[in-house]
């Protein structure tokens, strides 16, 4: 098995709440990134990483967009930390209708941090890069694969599965082997 | 489409209760810019010169700057305008955070507010939808409590609230427009009391365009590295514990008296325990890498934050320790008030207490120790009960409407309004210009570029000009190198240095830039991010336009002498450019009058401090002349008188 097989990388943006100013550079940057064209336009609500920020209770927490949920959670925890109340959606990720975080503002769809990857790729991505004062750092490693578990699944093959639980396996054969028969001239 | 701006004004009349959105046009943004530049326009268009700054047809105008809401990093400072009804002057104001970013993205340059409501109200500006609302609920609120509770109202976190609070509810002229921990002095916060309006809610979702978004995004990294790496930017004092500068050098009480040795390792030792005992964090403003807010949570009061010398003014003017800032500070914040004037006016009042031309009857109920007076005229002030409703007009019109002799002791105003309270011994010939014909009222924001003192050795001012990137120009350069005593400028090298530092507040208040990155900082280190040499290009890049060095600095000397002529207009002549009588202990008025006549000249004002027609024509401000001419203000010859 090579090299590339047997491990993964993992990229992680580390955050350090007790550094963090509240600036928000990091929303900006990031919808500024994300704008078509790039850097054409900018607007914080747009931004796939939001500071949860509440002057009164010294509240200052970057998250990152995760995934799109289409409920809200039953019941949200707050959790207290050094003497401070936090409520669990203020280390949340989820694109969720409780909030308008990590909503596209004009045509209501979620948005996910995708770590700035781009081709070729950023040495950070551009929120740690306008972090002024380290509360977001960029760490990239290698870790080796668990044996028991499965390369990535390829696009093809999570829609193939989509189809096969709607029409059963038969039919998705049968229109495969279908569709490979050469075209009649 | 419009760059870097939205393109539209929102129209409040409070009176009518209407809400408007109007489109501007886009030539005004390449004459004035934005912020304050813009509002000055406003100013004279529509505020006749005979307007009382408590008549309905006074505007109260929050602006964005031209840069707010691009990538340039620091560029977030909210200008407020308006007319004072403490010195019958254009109002100057600004203050940092969030807001102006956040009105950008609802989709507005700024909010033109006139009329008055019948009883308290607030804005809510949530993108295309405007609702002017009932705010009798938040009335007697703190400013960053009314913040909270429209958060919560509204259930959005997101919103950024401008308030005032009591002080500005009762109409005190020190009152000020407070943002989370930023607030607005100078004459605003007194308006918007009188306008019945107690708070704006903004939030805004909208894209900003940004003309040439790839190169402008470059060099906006760059800068935010530099800022953030960079001892010549932001605000030292948030980390540097040794504050002898203010405390060894300023004067305490009532601006009386200087204590030369009275910083020392003890005290310093004392003073850094209390701030890391009891200080949560420190903060930033919108897209900016420093960190200049101390935010400190005293044992039993609200939260609150400071920055540069505003943590040492309340226990200067009350001889007394930095312990009793932090305790009263966290309470005048909610109450908004301007922490520089207000301590100054109780240190007043208690002189005056002291040597009897005020009365004990005067202050029934008063404790006998010196924070106590201290809380107690504070409140007495922003509620204007009792002897507070005089003092709450400010030192100068207090001490007029107290008589009796009150008038020496109001000793350290200009133009009506409370200075930084500086008492020294030798005249600094740019200083005094400064102090005398700056219209933004205090001298940290006039101040700044060239620096406050010389370098003793050529080899240091050597090392010192070669990395001056600031300089507009090489002259700088050589005034500097050839320094060697404060008073041995020669005039017209004052004017020069006048007139840069000047240029430099009205660009940042026009684009929005903070002067701890640009205008008020160089002339500490030198080593800003923002200077004649790079604001040209970020404009250029961001609004599209072609804008160059030259235009520049044609555009910021066109906003001054608007600003000068807003108020010549309103009564403003060379009678009132005096700095304090003891701001410096040697005086020479021969001398002074003289270095302020070539001042004028090299200005292109008349004698009496107006700007001639020949001026304003140069500056595309020939309707300026007319007016001033038609109201017999600049007569018809007066160039020639000036030449």
């Amino acid at each position: 098995m090579n090299a590339s097989l047997a491990t993964k990388t993992i990229k992680e943006i580390l955050v350090d709440i007790d550094k963090c100013t509240g600036c928000r550079a990091c929303e900006m940057a990031c919808s500024a990134f994300h704008a078509i064209p790039r850097y054409s336009s900018i607007n914080p609500s747009k931004a796939r990483i939001r500071v949860v920020a509440d002057e009164i209770n010294d509240e200052y927490v970057p998250i990152r967009a995760g995934d799109y949920t289409p409920s809200e959670c039953n019941g949200r925890h707050i959790y207290t930390i050094a003497g401070k109340q936090y409520s669990e959606c203020s280390f949340c990720g989820a694109s969720c209708p409780s909030r308008d975080y990590f909503v596209e503002p004009d045509s209501g769809l979620p948005l996910k941090c995708d770590m700035c990857e781009t081709v070729p790729p950023l040495a950070e991505p551009m929120c740690v890069q306008v972090c002024g004062d380290d509360a977001l750092t960029y760490v990239e490693y290698e870790v080796e694969r668990d044996a028991k578990e499965q390369p990535a699944r390829g696009e093809v093959e999570i829609g193939l599965e989509a189809l096969v639980k709607k029409y059963g396996v038969e039919a998705v054969l049968k229109s495969a082997a279908q569709l490979s028969k050469p075209a009649k001239s | 489409m419009r760059y870097a701006e939205t393109g539209f004004d929102l129209e409040i009349d409070l009176s009518r209760g209407s809400i408007e959105k109007v489109a501007t046009d886009r030539k005004l943004a390449e004459m004035y810019l934005g912020g304050q530049g813009t509002a000055a326009k406003y100013l004279w268009d529509r505020v006749p010169p005979d307007t009382d700054p408590f008549s309905p047809d006074n505007l109260l105008i929050f602006s964005t700057g031209l840069l707010h809401a691009t990538p340039v990093p620091s560029a977030n400072r909210t200008c407020v305008n308006c007319f004072s009804p403490q010195t019958n002057l254009m109002s100057h104001s600004l203050f940092g955070g969030f807001f102006g970013p956040e009105l950008k993205h609802a989709g507005y340059d700024r909010i033109v507010i006139r009329g008055k409501a019948k009883d308290l109200v607030y804005l809510y500006i949530n993108n295309d939808k405007v609702e002017i609302r009932d705010a009798r609920h938040l009335r007697g609120k703190g400013t960053t409590e009314t913040g909270d509770c429209l958060k919560k109202e509204l259930k959005d976190q997101k919103v950024q609230v401008a308030a005032i609070g009591l002080a500005g509810e009762n109409r005190c002229y020190m009152a000020t427009i407070d943002h989370n921990h930023a607030s607005a002095a100078r004459g605003v916060g007194v308006v918007m009391g009188d306008k019945r309006l107690k708070a704006i809610a903004v939030r805004g979702t909208k894209d900003v365009n940004i003309a040439r978004p790839a190169e402008l995004f470059n060099l906006s990294l760059e800068l935010n590295r530099k800022i953030a790496t960079s001892d010549g930017c932001g605000d030292w004092m948030a980390d540097d514990e040794d504050d002898s500068f203010h405390h060894n050098h300023f004067s305490w009480g009532n601006a009386r008296k200087r204590i030369k040795n009275y910083w020392s390792k003890e005290l310093q030792e004392r003073w850094t325990r209390w701030k890391h005992d009891n200080m949560d964090r420190q903060t930033g403003c919108y897209n900016c890498p420093k960190k200049c807010r101390n935010v400190i949570s005293w044992p039993g009061r609200k939260r609150f934050g400071y920055k540069c010398f505003g943590k040492d003014t309340y226990h200067m003017a009350a001889f007394l320790e930095l312990d009793f800032t932090y305790e009263i500070l966290g309470v005048a914040q909610e109450y908004g008030v301007d922490s520089y004037a207000m301590p100054q006016v109780i240190a007043f009042a208690l002189e005056l207490l002291q040597d009897g031309i005020l009365k004990d009857s005067d202050f029934p109920g008063m404790p006998a120790d010196t924070k106590g007076r201290f809380f107690y005229l504070l409140d007495k002030t922003v509620r204007r009960e009792g002897i507070g409703d005089i003092l709450a007009d400010g030192v100068s019109r207090a001490a007029q409407r107290i008589g009796n002799g009150a008038e020496k002791y109001d000793h350290n105003t200009v133009k009506k309004f409370e200075q930084l309270p500086i008492k020294l011994g030798k005249l600094n010939p740019a200083f005094f210009l400064m102090i005398a014909t700056g219209e933004k009222m205090s001298i940290t924001q006039i101040e700044g570029s060239f620096p406050q003192d010389p370098l003793p050795t050529p080899e240091q001012r050597r090392a010192f000009v070669d990395k001056w990137a600031a300089v507009p120009d090489e002259k700088f350069k050589n005034y500097f190198l050839n320094w060697e005593k404060r008073d041995s400028l020669t005039p017209e090298a004052t004017c020069d240095i006048v007139e840069w530092n000047e240029a430099m507040h009205y660009l940042d208040d026009s684009t929005g830039i903070c002067g701890f990155v640009s205008s008020f900082r160089g002339q500490f280190g030198g080593d800003v991010a923002y200077h004649m040499n790079n604001l040209p290009q970020l404009v250029s890049l961001a609004t599209g336009f072609d804008m160059s060095k030259d235009k520049l600095w044609k555009t910021a000397q066109r906003i001054r002498a608007l600003v000068r002529a807003i108020n010549n207009r309103r009564g403003l002549r060379r009678r009132h450019d005096r700095p304090p009588e003891d701001h410096w202990a040697i005086r020479n008025e021969e001398y002074e009058q003289g270095l302020l006549s070539k001042y004028y000249a090299f200005k292109g004002w008349t004698m009496d401090g107006v700007p001639t027609r020949e001026k304003l024509e140069s500056l595309d401000l020939g309707y300026v002349a007319d007016d001033l001419e038609q109201r017999g203000i600049l007569k018809k010859s007066e160039e020639e008188v000036a030449a």
